[in-house]
């Protein structure tokens, strides 16, 4: 494996999945998740207001966007830990506004968090059990009668196995969860998530805290996702991975979506631009100066990379 | 001379006593709570009070027969576990012990306050509803056993009824905790959102767990009873301490530490009541009165539970490993 975080070999990408023009909010041929006029204020802030969205079925689609850009609350309110002021959307066609959060998640949509929440003092064998769905030993007066869910304990145990050896945590087994290090939660948690066999994977910030020697092994799993026939949602800050894997890129700024497109082109876009420099960042730095820099630093780490 | 026999045999006569029977059990019930959901109940007192009045006032006032007696106790105590888990499980723990805590101290004022003298008893509490349980007793009268074990029919059959529960309700909660539904219960008290993201009813599972762990906080009221009278003042916010300190004394995710803990608790505490009111008469301790030395025994076992948490963190039955790592 190349310690480099970008590999050499190029994803196939998928294309040509909007209707139209790529501007923000543009219809997609095969939309698996609907998103209409959803808003979220947090006292006088207003933040997440997005008028119309469509995330594309069988694609990798990452939502970037500067700090406080409403992402992460997006997703809450997607994956139902947070209930919108207004808005609806439908997930596979069936409207999942306001549901909780279970719910959604036996839908078929599952999401991982942006500070891994691997179950410390359960093993990681138990962790992944747990994500396996419709297990009628939960049901507690099933509980108590073995001979009920026995079966279907076992074959969750070699479904978990196999996962487990995909995402090399296998020897791992049967330690607690909270002996792992930070990458391998950040693999559990995705690992587990896939027990429930989801149709569409929603990743908050996947590389956060990840050593760059896992980084490579990560990148991989996602690809592979899409490659089963899972539709992935990614919020990454990591341009670099963006670029490399994702086949739609939606980009927020201040709640909106200010630009959609393919990775490459939505770049170059005038408004991402804006939203990462702000709109007058050829006149004054602004008051924070080091986050200005780090915002020029990855728009020129963008365009070096088209170069 | 101190009678050392006397005060072993004192002591070891609490192993089986259906006291310690009924906190074991009301131990198991907050082990499912606290130690295996994650939930802070404060409030096991005002189950095992709802047990102690649901038997006794179905008997007493509606001359229920035993079975329906124990129903009305079950009944009531999932009533409780209902109102206070419908408004609070949704929200963080602590809000939960806040609630539960008020909950039990209400149902003890409840119980004692003059209005309800003629159902209740008010401060002097109820009496005289064994008689039913008694009337099971198979046990042929007579004194069985042999040293310090040595009791009549109805103390045996106290006794093998109320260890009996004791050991149903530890199997029923090792089989419940190793099953699936085990499994999503330890992960609630993990971490509950992760639990939510992969499908699971989070509410609903800790609800279940509030009424499980509550019943049998009723079922161990019950049993303290038979052998003494109600009295309210029994149900003080102590008895949850108490209860709280067999449970980290055995091991708080544990099955076998909560019946254990029990047992030592109690014989720990009947030896130095034993001991220290014997050393007082026999002039060891001479700055104390017999009555300040009643409460001492408190004091000692204070401190013996504060050696066991410092030095032993995770109880007797619980595992050093779950321990290492700081969440």
């Amino acid at each position: 494996m190349s310690s480099n975080s970008v590999p050499t070999a190029k994803p196939v990408k998928t294309v040509g999945m909007h209707i139209g023009e790529a501007v923000p909010g543009c219809k997609k041929k095969d939309p698996i998740l609907v998103v209409d006029s959803v808003s979220r204020t947090f006292g006088g802030l207003k933040a997440v207001d997005v008028e119309h969205l469509e995330i594309p079925r069988g694609a990798i689609t990452a939502l970037i966007g500067p700090n406080g850009a409403g992402k992460t609350t997006l997703f809450n309110l997607l994956t139902g830990f947070d209930k919108p002021d207004t808005g609806s959307w439908t997930f596979e066609g069936t409207p999942i506004g306001g549901m909780a959060a279970f719910k959604v998640a036996r839908m078929g949509q599952v999401r991982t968090f942006q500070l891994t929440k691997a179950l410390g003092l359960l093993t990681v064998m138990d962790n992944m059990l747990l994500g396996a769905k419709a297990q009628v030993g939960e049901n507690l007066f099933r509980a108590v009668l073995p001979f009920l869910w026995r079966q279907q304990e076992a074959d969750n145990r070699v479904k978990a196995l196999d996962l487990l050896a995909r995402f090399k945590l296998d020897t791992k087994k049967d330690d607690y969860a909270a002996s792992l290090s930070g990458g391998q939660r950040k693999l559990l948690e995705m690992a587990r998530a896939l027990m429930s066999d989801p149709t569409l994977v929603m990743l908050d910030e996947p590389m956060a805290g990840v050593n760059p020697a896992l980084t490579q092994s990560l990148l991989d799993h996602i690809l592979n996702l899409k490659a089963e026939g899972m539709s992935v949602l990614f919020v990454e800050h990591d341009m670099h991975m963006v670029r490399h894997i994702a086949d739609w890129v939606i980009v927020m700024a201040e709640g909106r979506v200010v630009a959609e497109g393919d990775p490459h082109e939505v770049m170059r876009n005038q408004a991402v631009i804006d939203a990462y420099l702000g709109q007058h960042h050829d006149e004054d730095l602004g008051e924070d100066p080091d986050a200005e820099k780090q915002n020029v630093g990855a728009i020129k780490e963008l365009l070096d990379d088209e170069l | 001379m101190i009678d050392w026999g006397a005060i072993f045999s004192n002591a070891a006569v609490e192993l089986i006593s259906p006291t310690t029977a009924a906190y074991a059990l009301a131990a198991l019930g907050l082990a499912i709570h606290f130690g295996y959901t994650g939930l802070l109940n404060f409030g096991q007192a005002g189950f095992m009070a709802l047990g102690a009045y649901g038997y006794a006032i179905s008997t007493l006032s509606f001359g229920f027969p035993v079975w329906a007696a124990v129903l009305v106790g079950i009944g009531a105590s999932v009533i409780f576990a209902l109102i206070l888990g419908i408004p609070t499980l949704r929200l963080r723990a602590d809000y939960l012990a806040i609630v539960t805590i008020a909950a039990a101290e209400i149902v003890r004022l409840l119980f004692t306050t003059n209005s309800f003298e003629p159902i209740t008893g008010s401060a002097n509490g109820l009496s005289g509803y064994k008689g039913g349980f008694a009337d099971l007793n198979p046990i042929p009268d007579g004194t069985y056993g042999f040293g310090p074990f040595e009791y009549n029919a109805y103390d045996w059959w106290l006794r093998i009824v109320a260890w009996t529960i004791v050991i149903l309700a530890c199997l029923f909660t090792w089989q419940i905790m190793r099953s699936p539904w085990g499994r999503v219960i330890k992960g609630i008290r993990e971490d509950e959102d992760a639990v939510r993201a992969l499908g699971k009813n989070v509410y609903f599972y800790k609800m279940q767990s509030l009424i499980l762990g509550g019943v049998f906080g009723t079922v161990a009221g019950m049993i303290f009873v038979l052998p003494r009278a109600v009295v309210p003042s029994n149900y003080q916010t102590s008895l949850t301490f108490f209860i709280y300190a067999i449970l980290l004394l055995g091991g708080a995710a544990t099955i076998l530490g909560p019946v254990i803990g029990s047992m030592i608790f109690w014989v720990l505490l009947s030896f130095f009541s034993g001991f220290i009111a014997r050393a007082v008469e026999a002039g060891w301790i001479p700055f104390m009165t017999s009555i300040q030395a009643g409460q001492l025994r408190f004091i000692l076992v204070g401190v013996a539970i504060m050696l066991i948490v410092i030095f032993r963190p995770q109880g007797i039955f619980g595992n050093k490993k779950e321990l290492a790592f700081v969440k």
